[in-house]
């Protein structure tokens, strides 16, 4: 058994707890701006609402469980225990305290900012210092990976990293970087209007620093799915990992492809030029890479068991594998959802389609497919895959695990289509309301009632898992076997220096932040006449 | 693996990583800041230089020659969400003898009992900027304009002061049954009208909007139809000119008799 799994634990615990209350504010903000309610006439609730909802599920729910699960491959793909426990809990403390001090002004309806901030828009204080001690708390745990990474390296040294550890190691790396960019915008930006030092703010600076942060941030939520893809699920089908260099190039791909692309985010706004758009639209065509090589690597190794359990044929071997078994089942469904996101995201990324779509609903279905849909089932078949190895205790209904992974794939299909067809209609994002008596918007009533419906299926799989993981804590005693990850095919026995370190990676991550962004950064530090008032929320009388 | 040392030029992987990633940056700078633009612009708008630049997102300065004036005097206050919002005690007071002179109109403690706007808790910076705009001539009035000539502009924020400090009526809607009106609460996103309360009370208050609970209708009103017709151009942004054009009749009907309605004794409050 893991010896830190009290931190686990509490690391997922909590951000499945926050899940849940984030899921009910989703399902009563789509219910109650469709046609199926009537009005509430205060658009203050709804953006109140779709504050906390966004700043959970973007910031504390990812973050918590890329934590946890680092912990956990830590311990069990080093096989030793953590290093650094006390510092772990001041992390997890941070994070906490940071939430608390985050979600109070939100709850008071002082920040209802939403959580890409929207400068010029200005919330209480507290709110951003508390994402600021958030984000702190997670770079401790970045700091622990880095440090338990070293000390590994030192008492072995020459041999190569497990591939876990690699990826999780990578995760952190790339989110220390990417976090970046919210943290001068916070700091630097923010804060100082926020505490009345200042009155004026760069908006459209704040939103290319933010535009840092929020393209790699996806990337950095879908590392444990990656991980769980490439390290758990050929283990759990009884298989093993067709390639182990493969899943390095993808995550080390990935460390140096997420950061210089995040202009993609603001092609419709005015202070960046179209070439600087260009480049980036040119790079996010990259980070198909990754994913592509991923997907071929992974449906390779499915293939290995769909063979040796007697499948035959081009796609016999589909329909032999163990599909009752709810990791099979979780990346299967996580795939199709991959599929039709990522397809979305190519859209997305082609800086002319994007006029078509932008800042429509078809955005908010496009990161709900991809984060809520093919990433989050992953955290749930990560949850499912580990929870025995942090409880000492069965987890025992296959049946009820496949249901509620089912419910999910469905609830999560039936919300964000009709989301992506309004959104091609004209359906704008962000909105509290809509007119849906006015003929104009009348096309859209049915698929926004339709969503709805698929929001509360969400809610009841969300609710079967967190009773699923509660009863896992008091079913039978068991004793585990060690917690393992995958082997690979052709183990690792000699890699290039380049596949089991990261200098390179970094140092190109960092090297293309700075040719991609520093420009238009720079640009627009150089001019003193890009500050706009700041407009404080909150302070009705 | 191998013993070599890593940052060295036999290191393929080195070199193959550093020269792709310099070579896409190179092809997509060239592609996006030089040949897409070039072919864009290729009718001449000016050098090369020019065409770089203006990919890059370098702004160009318009010529200030010549400038597009409007017909009438605009409005040259600039409010921002901090503007006059704290005041001391010696500006009231000191506005408070100011203030004597219009309390035939607006009421001794700044509730009028006629069709003259309620001054009473209004926002400082509201009645500054409009005591300004009287006297710059960017709000036209045939009563107000002369009557604020000889103010100056400690004068105004005296006043502002003053009449912030009173108690205001408070927002009185007897009828709770009754929904808003749409306009007040809704708007019509579709006609571009935000809701009246986004920015007035009741929903959220903005920057420079004034309060507008228990100010007489037929003030109101007249105030609507003046930025519909463009009477009134003291909206710096054509914020309210905006809404107002796109306002129905009757939706001007509704929200002036929503916001006026108040306590049948708020006179003598």
């Amino acid at each position: 058994m893991l010896s830190s799994r009290r931190l686990i634990l509490a690391h997922f615990w909590l951000a499945f707890a926050l899940f849940g209350l984030a899921l009910i504010l989703g399902a009563w903000q789509m219910f109650v701006r469709s046609p199926l309610h009537v009005w509430i006439s205060d658009p203050e609730w709804y953006y109140r609402s779709l504050t906390a909802h966004g700043t959970v599920m973007a910031y504390v729910f990812p973050t918590l469980v890329a934590m946890g699960f680092g912990y956990a491959i830590t311990e069990s793909a080093l096989d030793r225990p953590l290093i650094g426990l006390r510092w772990a809990w001041l992390g997890f403390v941070l994070v906490v305290v940071g939430a608390v001090t985050a979600m109070v002004p939100v709850a008071l309806g002082l920040s209802s900012v939403l959580y890409t901030f929207y400068p010029p828009l200005i919330g209480n204080p507290f709110y951003y210092i508390g994402l600021v001690l958030a984000v702190v708390g997670s770079w401790v745990w970045v700091a622990l990976m880095a440090v338990n990474l070293h000390a590994w390296k030192r008492d072995n040294p020459g041999k190569p990293i497990p591939l876990a550890m690699f990826a999780n190691v990578a995760g952190s790396y790339l989110w220390a970087w990417t976090a970046v960019g919210a943290a001068i915008e916070l700091l630097l930006q923010i804060l100082p209007v926020a505490l009345g030092l200042k009155s004026t703010i760069d908006a459209g600076l704040a939103r290319v620093f933010f535009s840092w942060t929020l393209h790699a941030i996806v990337y950095f939520w879908l590392m444990p799915a990656y991980i769980a893809y490439y390290t758990i699920f050929p283990r759990a089908i009884g298989g093993k990992l067709y390639s182990d260099t493969m899943a390095r190039i993808s995550f080390v791909l990935f460390l140096v492809v997420a950061m210089p692309i995040g202009i993609h985010h603001v092609f419709q706004d005015p202070q960046v030029g179209a070439g600087f758009k260009f480049i980036h639209s040119a790079f996010t065509a990259l980070v198909t890479l990754p994913t592509l090589l991923t997907v071929f690597t992974v449906c390779a190794s499915a293939e290995i068991p769909g063979r040796l359990r007697g499948g035959r044929g081009v796609v016999g071997w589909v329909a032999a594998l163990p599909w009752g078994n709810p990791i099979m089942l979780a990346v299967a469904l996580s795939f199709v959802m991959l599929g039709f996101g990522g397809a979305g995201g190519i859209i997305n990324m082609s800086y002319q389609l994007d006029t078509a779509i932008h800042n429509t609903q078809w955005i908010t279905g496009h990161f709900h497919l991809i984060f809520g849909g093919a990433i989050v089932i992953m955290y749930f078949a990560i949850a499912y895959d580990l929870w025995p190895h942090l409880t000492g205790r069965a987890l025992a209904s296959y049946r009820l695990m496949r249901l509620q992974l089912w419910l999910w794939f469905i609830g999560m299909i039936v919300t964000t289509f009709p989301w992506h067809y309004v959104g091609l209609l004209g359906m704008p994002r962000r909105m509290a309301y809509f007119d849906f008596a006015n003929p104009a918007l009348a096309p859209e009533a049915l698929w926004s009632s339709l969503s709805v419906i698929g929001g509360f299926i969400l809610l009841i799989s969300g609710a079967l898992f967190l009773a699923i993981l509660l009863r896992g804590q008091t079913d039978r005693r068991i004793v585990p076997e060690a917690y393992r990850f995958s082997t690979a095919l052709h183990a690792p026995l000699s890699i290039p220096a380049a596949l089991n370190g990261y200098e390179l990676w970094v140092a190109l991550m960092i090297g293309l932040t700075v040719t991609n962004y520093g420009f238009p950064i720079g640009q627009l530090l150089a001019r003193g006449d890009t500050s706009v008032p700041a407009v404080y929320v909150g302070t009705r009388q | 693996m191998t013993n070599e040392p890593f940052f060295s030029l036999k290191n393929p992987w080195l070199l193959g990583s550093v020269a792709i990633a310099a070579g896409l940056v190179a092809i997509t700078a060239a592609s996006g800041l030089i040949v897409l633009p070039y072919a864009q612009t290729a009718a001449g708008i000016g050098n090369i230089w020019d065409v770089i630049c203006s990919a890059a997102g370098v702004p160009k300065r318009q010529s200030a020659a010549n400038p597009v004036l409007p017909a009438f005097k605009m409005s040259d206050v600039i409010v921002t969400s901090t503007t006059l919002s704290r005041s001391d005690r010696g500006s009231v007071q000191r506005g408070a003898t100011l203030a004597q002179q219009c309390a035939a109109c607006h009421g001794p403690v700044g509730v009028s009992s006629t069709d003259f706007p309620n001054l009473a808790g209004q926002y400082a910076v509201v009645i500054y900027k409009e005591l300004r705009d009287f006297k710059s001539g960017a709000r036209v009035g045939a009563v107000m304009a002369p009557l604020a000539q000889p103010l100056s502009g400690e004068d105004m924020v005296d006043l502002a002061a003053y009449y912030a400090s009173l108690p205001r009526l408070p927002a009185y809607h007897p009828e709770q049954q009754m929904p808003a009106p749409r306009v007040v609460v809704n708007g019509s996103p579709l006609r571009d009208i935000a809701p009246c309360g986004a920015c007035h009370g009741s929903l959220d208050h903005k920057a420079g909007s004034p309060w507008l609970d228990g100010q007489p209708e037929a003030y109101l009103k007249a105030q609507l139809q003046d930025f519909k017709s463009g009477t009134r151009h003291n909206d710096a942004g054509q914020q309210m000119r905006n809404v107002a054009r796109a306002m129905t009749a009757a939706e001007i009907d509704a929200a002036a008799k929503y916001y006026s309605s108040r306590p049948a004794n708020a006179q003598t409050q």
